[in-house]
């Protein structure tokens, strides 16, 4: 972005620079006002706010530790000491889903990042580099025809199950579908004219990746990668249920889960609560997710097929 | 249309190369001493030297690729030690329980789905259309495996409606098949219905807004032959699509929900054998369901091709 210029005295002549920073910021502005006034993103954005605010102040809201054991209340059904019951250690639910949503944010930010990072480079060099076109493309759907998130469960079953094993599982999964989503929007862009401007006036290979193609393909991959979060969180709960995802005692939206199975006849609270966590927080991804594609591109309104 | 299949399957060799080294790829990633693992608890050193020599742990790990593909283009996906028998064995006798689990979810997703997006395409900017859409989203930000361990609870524990888990073949007894694939089958439509509602819904949308539709009302056809024939005719070419994408995801999520329901396919084999650590059984049951998904992907585009001979004359 270009350095913020104060706003000229009225009347001033404004500098080319000057008029270009200004119809930059009004344009800025018009993008948040039309986001924010999407009531799907909108109510997306305050569940994920929510859901964030949760993750950072659990220390705050728990009212017990996430691994304290109450002998005296195994089992307990939901009560005023205990609002969401306790499991079959004695520990409180509620406190456990809290600290749980730690887990379940930080996989999903980091799955994000690294899909982003690394999606981006292999669709950017599939789209830009001819040669290598080819060869990544057929890699990628060698990967995506292993179907859902069946590789993920295989590969954290090879690595160990580790929050950070989860995570590469994850990226490993989800990146084939971000890149090819990064390569169809460069090869759009890479067409435009003032990509052959830019080349005609002299600009790098750097220059016209990072400052054109990459700046200007951006959108298509904010969108699915807020849909890649979404489906990470799912998908940590199903690698917790079957016990390769981030060990016990420390818990997990997913670990709880699998924790409840086991007590399904007589403590269905264990169960229950972290799921409706785990839908509401999804939800509000989808939410937005579907809101910032309206807005980003008002043709593709809602009609995103299933990719977890 | 032969000259399309042709290319098609040709266009799936590189993707199963892939899936083949991948999946050979995974058993090098896991850490420490495999061979104890894929022995069990209780083997003696002269078997850990015989399994070490079988898998050729010793060999560089080229001469072991070499050795996977040619015991691959032979059928043999290895030996599970803790099983006692080939791994292709196990994963066959399991593959019918998943195959028409996930046939039966998808049917079941397609026809929930395509309800959903028609009535709320007709219903356009109503309540209605509103209430769909809202409940496909729901659908779609529910963990399939929660769902289905919530509906145990409910229709199995409190109700007792449905059995619990467990599983009765189909060639034993119909009924009670039924019971024990009712459950998960309608849990996971349950989840990806949604996508299928949400396609069809916009697709429609556009279909019904183009100059033959207001022709044919105008000519005086009922409303429904107008939605369904000349409406969902042309709507087709992308539900199938979806109806391809979620034929992985409920795949995968048959797998996860065969474990919750206790149903015997080969999902359950595959995390039984993650808690064994049987690794040959891990890759041969992930090899296999790679292997199903990539036909099924052929059949889909096979199908798009007899609904809209474009694509068949265009690649």
């Amino acid at each position: 972005m270009t350095a913020r210029a104060d706003p000229p005295a009225a009347g001033a002549p404004l500098s080319l620079a000057q008029e270009v920073a200004r119809a930059r910021r009004r344009r800025r502005r018009a993008f948040l006002r039309r986001l924010f006034g999407h009531p799907s993103f909108l109510i997306g954005f305050v569940i994920l706010v929510l859901f964030a605010l949760t993750a950072l102040l659990a220390d705050w809201l728990a009212p017990y530790g996430p691994t304290r054991i109450h002998f005296r209340a195994i089992l307990a059904p939901p009560s005023a000491d205990h609002w969401l019951g306790t499991d079959g250690f004695g520990r409180d639910v509620l406190s456990r889903i809290i600290y749980g949503t730690r887990v379940s944010l930080r996989i999903g930010l980091f799955v994000v990042l690294f899909t982003g990072i690394i999606g981006t480079i292999l669709g950017t060099l599939a789209s830009y580099v001819r040669w290598l076109d080819a060869l990544i493309m057929r890699g990628l759907d060698g990967l995506m025809a292993f179907p859902g998130v069946l590789l993920a469960i295989a590969l954290a079953a090879a690595l160990g199950p580790s929050e950070m094993n989860a995570i590469i599982a994850l990226t490993v999964t989800f990146t084939p579908r971000t890149a090819r989503i990064v390569r169809a929007s460069v090869i759009v862009v890479q067409q435009m004219q003032y990509i052959e401007a830019a080349r005609a006036v002299g600009a790098g290979h750097g220059r016209i990746v990072f400052r054109y193609i990459l700046a200007n393909s951006l959108s298509p991959l904010i969108v699915q990668l807020t849909f890649v979060f979404a489906v990470s969180i799912i998908a940590e709960a199903i690698l917790s249920f079957l016990g390769v995802g981030p060990p016990p005692p420390a818990p997990s939206l997913g670990n709880i889960i699998a924790d409840g199975r086991t007590y399904i006849q007589e403590a269905w609270w264990i169960t229950v609560f972290p799921g409706v966590v785990i839908a509401v927080a999804v939800l509000g991804l989808n939410l937005m997710g579907d809101g910032l594609r309206d807005v980003i591109d008002p043709r593709q309104r809602s009609n995103r097929g299933g990719d977890h | 249309m032969t000259a399309f299949l042709v290319r098609r399957l040709l266009s799936a060799i590189p993707v199963l190369f892939v899936v083949t080294l991948v999946t050979f790829l995974i058993m090098w990633l896991v850490p420490g001493d495999i061979t104890a693992e894929i022995a069990g608890p209780d083997a003696t050193a002269a078997e850990l030297a015989a399994i070490r020599e079988r898998l050729g742990l010793d060999r560089p790990i080229w001469v072991r690729a070499l050795a996977w593909y040619g015991d691959l283009l032979r059928g043999d996906l290895g030996y599970s030690y803790l099983l006692n028998r080939p791994v292709v064995d196990a994963v066959i006798e399991r593959l019918p329980v998943t195959l028409s689990l996930t046939a039966l979810a998808l049917a079941l997703a397609t026809v929930m789905g395509m309800l959903l997006g028609i009535l709320a395409a007709v219903r356009h900017n109503t309540i209605l259309d509103q209430g769909a859409m809202v409940t496909a989203l729901v659908g779609l930000s529910i963990p399939d495996f929660w769902l289905g361990v919530v509906f145990i609870i409910l229709f199995g524990v409190w109700l007792g409606w449905l059995p619990t888990g467990g599983f009765v073949p189909l060639s034993e007894d119909p009924v009670g098949w039924a019971r024990t694939m009712a459950l998960p089958a309608f849990t996971l439509a349950l989840t990806q219905m949604g996508v299928i509602a949400r396609m069809t819904r916009s697709t429609m949308l556009d279909v019904l807004g183009q100059d033959y539709i207001r022709t044919a009302r105008a000519k005086g056809m009922k409303r429904h032959t107008v939605i369904f024939r000349h409406g969902l005719r042309n709507a087709m070419i992308p539900i199938i699509t979806v109806i391809g994408v979620i034929t992985g995801v409920l795949l995968s999520g048959a797998v996860v929900i065969e474990t919750v329901f206790s149903l015997p396919g080969v999902g359950r084999l595959i995390i039984g054998a993650i808690q064994r650590r049987d690794f040959p059984i891990i890759q041969g049951g992930l090899l296999v369901t790679a292997c199903v998904f990539v036909f099924v992907n052929i059949v889909v585009d096979m199908l798009y091709a007899w609904f809209d001979p474009r694509v068949r004359n265009d690649r």
